[in-house]
């Protein structure tokens, strides 16, 4: 068979896609049970050997999007059950609620502010600044906005990827250097510059730093979709 | 049969939330609907957590499967990720410094300012050794 026998072939199949993507996945999971760094991000495997693949086999995105697209389908449940560990957190947002709203409410302003500014030095156009303002929240509220702003979505995930690996790898460093102590505060600052990525790292760190680094994620992208709201008529 | 009606009540509350996109004019995504709705229902006992729980932990951990496809898509966009890699980098790297510093200072002195308060507004209660007890 040749490269455009195969084309044919898998373009007529409604499971290669879904094949791809749930065993590509299953080898990245099973990279990160086996290197324990922050890089080996399962998403991120997945991701590369797909591309990978279909590089290599000159196969058309659209082919493999076929099969592979009706896993968004569970996008929305699956966002919505992210309300489910954070019900689990609230007996911790009742005992801390000034320190874990004020603290979060501060970072995510800075996000906002820090990104247009940046922006404006870029000269970045609409288009490229709407793709980057939600980078610091998880993809699961991140995509869907970027999408429904009239950004790139797909530049918005590798944008995400990017922060949550840099803050995963760099939290306990930026901690000490910023001479944040408290369990409770390390553990939201960590959650609300690198999301879930960040979150696996506030884990090794201590039980508090993870909890609070979990309930960030959330708390952090509803508030980043009420600041974005604004911050997306400035430019 | 459980599961199912799990499954059943988030795929409900999704709906919902779809038509609240669809209804109301924010810029908001059906799923932060979804989840506001979904977290207020836990919260007023609507829907009790053990009802939810199984297949809602399912799909949590299903979550970052759902966005290979979108990653994946970034070979159709190449030239639009050329044209703004250098700012996107920086971007992501300055600010995740600032955020993380805000945050976590921010969070710091409200505990630290809680604490002196707590401390200094209570009054002690006698202990029991002056009373000798």
């Amino acid at each position: 068979m040749n490269l455009e026998q195969i084309n044919e072939t898998l373009a007529q199949s409604a499971f290669f896609g879904m094949f791809l993507t749930l065993g590509t996945y299953q080898v990245g999971l099973l990279v990160k049970r086996k290197v324990k760094i922050s890089l080996a991000n399962p998403l991120l495997i997945s991701a590369v050997l797909i591309i990978a693949v279909l590089l290599a086999f000159g196969i058309e995105y659209e082919t493999y999007d076929k099969g592979a697209r009706y896993v968004s389908y569970f996008m929305t449940p699956a966002t919505v059950s992210l309300a489910i560990p954070l019900y689990r957190q609230m007996a911790l947002l009742k005992k801390y609620p000034k320190a874990i709203l004020g603290g979060i409410g501060a970072g995510v302003l800075t996000a906002m502010g820090s990104i247009f500014l940046l922006a404006l030095c870029f000269g970045l156009s609409h288009e490229q600044y709407v793709t980057l303002l939600p980078k610091s929240i998880t993809t699961a509220i991140g995509m869907g906005i970027s999408e429904k702003m009239g950004g790139i979505p797909a530049i918005t995930v590798v944008s995400i990827s990017i922060t949550g690996i840099f803050g995963a790898v760099m939290a306990e460093t930026l901690c000490k250097l910023f001479q944040i102590r408290e369990p409770i505060a390390r553990g939201l600052a960590i959650g609300t510059a690198s999301h879930a990525l960040g979150t696996s790292k506030a884990m090794e760190l201590g039980e508090i730093e993870g909890a609070m680094s979990s309930l960030s994620i959330v708390v952090a992208g509803i508030m980043t979709v009420v600041s974005i709201c604004v911050f997306v008529r400035f430019l | 049969m459980k599961f199912i009606r799990q499954l059943a009540i988030i795929m409900t509350i999704s709906f919902l939330a779809e038509l609240l996109e669809i209804l109301l004019p924010l810029p908001v995504t059906a799923s932060i609907y979804g989840l506001v709705l979904m977290l207020v229902a836990l919260v007023t006992k609507l829907v009790p957590l053990e009802k939810v729980e199984r297949a809602a932990d399912f799909l949590v951990e299903l979550l970052p499967i759902l966005f290979v496809p979108s990653t994946v898509s970034i070979i159709a966009n190449v030239e639009a990720l050329q044209e703004m890699l250098l700012p996107l980098v920086v971007i992501c790297l300055v600010t995740t410094v600032l955020i993380l510093a805000v945050t976590g200072r921010t969070a710091q002195g409200i505990i630290h300012l809680e604490e002196k308060r707590g401390a200094s507004g209570k009054c002690e209660p006698p202990s029991l050794s002056e009373h000798g007890v």
